[in-house]
């Protein structure tokens, strides 16, 4: 027997339906492209918005406070309003980077697509225990945040009772309220670095709010029990983060959840032949989200880690439009110059700006992280060494993605340069 | 009333059970894990030795060279991952010149072919990414790579398809002759009778050995911790790079596995309770200090997880295979066997497995099963096979396991094997389902559900991998209400 694999041809292919997905779609259809397909590998679009059951998305594009599932429901229900085709429990096996996607599902079966653009918006996972490399044993009590969030608020199950949480991201802040409100017993919040990396409401709002201690410069050094987690050793960590012999604590607990860093999943991207940056871990994208292979564009978590899943939208909604104008041979033109990390900073993205001369210039957000806790630093933007850009701020931290927008005027002076850099200064910059 | 009770489901232990069950006897397999594989077959380097290691006369070497040249046709027949990417040990100085060649003699005394010296230009130009520190080395172009857990379960499955019973999650307290010349095996649960009793325990063999013979063996548990990597776009290395031997074992090695992945590892330390699998700082970073000589530039950054196995030795050196010495009639064994013990198992399996059955007199079946060879992975697959595999069944169009691409289809059926899988880890074992750089983290909650499914079980009943590894503790409202009693 052999199954006929003809290509569907589709003239933009989305890969995934949570909000970056969904808003690169909403793009491109409004900008007119009808023949548009979005695959999501899970049964239900919305992607990991829809076990984020507490409140306070939104309050950046729709200026108020919905919770995960509701923020994504408005989404959905405008793609579904504008008639997008968004096909759930597909997998993407396979993206090519001449824009073949392979594609299984239950209900179709094998399907190959050819492509004129490709959306990657296939966000990203958790480090999982075994990555940190934490000795001890490996019983069961061990989970990523977002799995023991799924466990809790999509199936209506206590992963455990007494939890220490190793990491402050935000996922497992929110898992520490989640979980104490649900009667567990959160003994302690631990983070290896000097700063916490999540956003400051969520320790806030998650943690003080309810008297979980949140230890700064301390990691879990050991993992105990045979069957099921019985307890965990902390220890403090010197500045090279190294544990401190004589400084353990014990503590007895059922359960250790990871919050430890997210991570962009770029298989199908690498497969694709795409270059990968090493500092976000997603692909090297010009300004309008374009990678290194002309017609694929990837926005959201699966280019570089938010934190707020507004800035994923507005990434993508950009994205989606882009795509759209490549499909329709209105390419982002220009000499691509290199956008790279200065003094403090991480992850600058885009990666390059692309500038015709003495063309109009629309405005350029540039969004990276602080690779540490800075009072009153400036952001400062050079072309070729010579500042063009400066910007106080009040305080920055690695928890928190910084971001800023270059206007036309700004662009203009960067025409001819080789490169521009994005660097933090504690001092102002003589423009 | 069994013709043969054999105790420990590992790789030698099922390899006895499956050549047993060529024959035509009531056979029953015991193991105290509530899988098969769930001792030192599943914590291992998964390398099919090709015997220069062990002196040459000891049942170490013979079985080592003689299981080795069973693997590829036993591998083909059960449809388990194997290769034969030959191996290099690396000589750093004269002095390990002096070594390697000794190991040479032994290569050719035991039976191993193809062995040779070869020079640091040509071990760079083989191994680019080898220490270029190099001097010389040895090339067995015959070792191999199994995985060892798939391995286990396809024998177990083979000797369950042919009318061995599995009684898993089932520790032996006591094994004792009856005095109608029989044997009675006491456990957790049941007693049971059997003509002849078969100790495969791995590291709990010299418990049950002490317990019937007159001569005392023992077994030193020498833990061996590792660090797995995950698949790289270019593999560092295709051979199985080891280092050295030293008296405590074939030190550090570097090497693929038959999934692509990297395994670095074991170290190699005594320790006194033989099934503290836990890892340790100290031995994960003496994994890295060692594995340095041989990849100078090794990195981290691609750990998926790291991991501890025991290795059973006794304190003589040798296997100890057969009649129970200084016991009465119809105990056989299988003890110490710690590297090269997964090489040897096949011919192990064979050699006992026959001396059972001649001293039971039983016969040989004439409708004796071939094994159902385990079925081509999707991750494998290509885009036809994939269509077509569809086509058969519809599930294979779901995807569970993103990291390892592993189907709905798959798991279900690693649960409805003959000796199927009961927990997350029995279906990671024997799908890769949650063996990927998430760890699980995305499919677990989904594996747990098809589980629920297969076995007819509530989630609170799925376990990791046995006993009290449950993965959830109660309901959201169960919970709530112990924490609070008296609330509504």
């Amino acid at each position: 027997m052999k199954n006929e694999l003809t290509a569907i041809n589709v003239d933009i292919l989305i890969v995934g339906a949570g909000p970056a997905g969904l808003a690169a779609a909403i793009a491109a259809k409004k900008a007119g492209i009808d023949s548009l397909i979005v695959l999501e590998r899970e049964e239900n679009a919305g992607g990991i918005l829809r076990q984020c059951i507490h409140n306070g998305f939104g309050l950046h594009r729709f200026k108020e406070e919905l919770t995960g599932p509701e923020y994504a429901q408005r989404d959905i229900d405008t793609a579904g309003e504008m008639g997008i085709d968004v096909r759930t429990g597909v997998t993407v096996l396979s993206v090519t980077n001449d824009k073949v996607v392979t594609a299984i599902s239950k209900k179709y079966g094998l399907q190959i697509f050819k492509a004129k653009a490709v959306v990657l918006a296939m966000g990203c996972r958790e480090r999982p225990r075994g990555a940190l490399g934490i000795p001890g044993t490996r019983c069961a009590g061990i989970y990523s945040a977002g799995t023991a969030q799924k466990f809790v608020n999509l199936e209506g199950y206590m992963p455990g009772r007494r939890v220490v949480i190793l990491g402050s991201g935000d996922i497992g802040l929110i898992m520490a309220r989640r979980m104490t409100l649900q009667g567990a017993k959160v003994l302690a919040c631990v983070e290896l670095m000097p700063f916490s990396s999540g956003l400051n409401r969520n320790i806030v709002q998650c943690l003080h709010d309810y008297n979980i201690p949140l230890y700064l410069s301390h990691t879990v050094t050991d993992i105990h029990g045979k069957d099921r987690v019985t307890g965990v050793t902390v220890s403090k960590v010197d500045e090279n983060r190294r544990p401190i012999p004589g400084t353990e604590i014990e503590f007895e607990c059922d359960t250790l959840l990871l919050s430890v860093g997210l991570i962009p999943e770029n298989e199908l991207t690498v497969g694709a032949g795409v270059d990968i940056c090493p500092a976000t871990s997603g692909a090297v994208v010009d300004d309008s989200l374009q990678t290194s292979v002309p017609g694929i564009f990837a926005c959201g978590n699966v280019l570089h880690v938010h934190d707020l899943v507004d800035f994923v939208s507005g990434e993508s909604f950009k994205a989606g439009q882009a795509a759209a104008d490549y499909v329709r041979g209105r390419e982002h033109a220009g000499r691509a110059i290199p956008v790279r990390d200065g003094a403090g900073v991480r992850g600058a993205v885009p990666q390059q700006i692309r500038l015709e001369k003495g063309a109009q210039h629309a405005n350029v957000d540039i969004m990276f992280r602080p690779d540490r806790v800075y009072q009153n630093p400036y952001v400062v933007v050079t072309a070729d060494g010579k500042p063009i850009f400066s910007q106080k701020k009040m305080i920055m931290a690695p928890g928190e993605m910084a971001n800023i927008t270059l206007t036309e005027k700004q662009l203009a002076a960067c025409e001819d340069a080789q490169a521009i850099e994005v660097s933090i200064s504690l001092e102002k910059p003589a423009m | 009333m069994y013709d043969a009770i054999i105790i420990g489901a590992g790789v030698v232990g099922c390899a006895v059970a499956q050549q047993l069950s060529r024959y035509a006897g009531r056979l029953l397999v015991i193991d105290r894990m509530e899988d098969v594989a769930d001792g030192a077959s599943k914590a291992n380097s998964g390398i099919v030795h090709a015997g220069f290691d062990a002196h040459p006369g000891t049942e170490k070497a013979r079985l080592n060279v003689k299981g080795a040249k069973m693997y590829k046709e036993l591998a083909g027949e059960l449809g388990v991952p194997y290769g034969q990417p030959g191996a290099l040990v690396l000589g750093f100085s004269e002095d390990d010149r002096a070594t390697l060649n000794k190991l040479l003699e032994q290569a050719n005394a035991n039976g191993v072919e193809g062995c040779r010296i070869v020079e640091r230009d040509e071990i760079l130009k083989m191994e680019p990414n080898t220490n270029p520190a190099v001097v010389c080395a040895l090339h067995a172009p015959t070792s191999g790579l199994v995985s060892p857990y798939e391995m286990t379960c396809a024998l177990a499955d083979s000797a369950a398809e042919n009318g061995a019973e599995f009684i898993l999650n089932n520790p032996v307290l006591e094994i004792k002759p009856t005095a109608d010349g029989n044997w009675l095996v006491i456990t957790g649960r049941d007693e049971y009778k059997t003509r002849a009793v078969v100790n495969c325990a791995g590291m709990g063999s010299g418990v049950l050995h002490n317990m019937i013979s007159t001569r005392r063996v023992k077994l030193i548990a020498r833990r061996g911790e590792y660090y797995l990597l995950d698949h790289a776009a270019e593999m560092p290395f295709h051979m199985t790079m080891f280092q050295c031997p030293t008296k405590m074992g074939k030190g550090v090695l570097v090497s693929p596995t038959t999934h692509g992945n990297i395994l670095l590892g074991p170290t190699a330390d005594d320790i006194d309770d033989g099934y503290d699998t836990a890892t340790t700082r100290k031995g994960l970073d003496n994994v890295m200090d060692k594995v340095r000589l041989t990849w100078k530039n090794a990195n981290l950054r691609l750990t998926i997880t790291t991991f501890s196995g025991i290795r059973a030795h006794e304190e003589h050196g040798d296997f100890i295979i057969g009649k129970v010495e200084g016991a009465p009639a119809g105990a056989f064994e299988a003890v110490g066997v710690e590297s090269p013990g997964l090489s040897a198992a096949p011919a192990i399996g064979q050699e006992l497995g026959d001396e059972v059955a001649a001293f039971l007199g039983l016969d040989r079946k004439d409708d004796w099963k071939k094994p159902t060879p385990i079925p081509k992975a999707f991750r494998v697959m290509t885009d036809e096979e994939r269509a077509e595999a569809y086509a058969k069944n519809p599930e294979y169009g779901t995807l569970v396991c993103r990291c390892e691409q592993v189907t709905e289809a798959e798991i279900r059926a690693a649960i409805r094997r003959p000796v199927g899988a009961r927990s997350i880890d029995g279906v990671k074992r024997r799908t890769r389902a949650g063996m990927g750089r998430c760890q699980g983290g995305f499919c677990s909650p989904r594996v747990m559900e098809i589980l629920c499914e297969e076995l007819g079980v509530s989630p609170l009943e799925i376990t990791k991998c046995g006993g009290d590894s449950r993965l959830l503790v109660g309901t959201l409202h169960d919970i709530a209400k112990e924490a609070r009693p008296d609330e509504k």
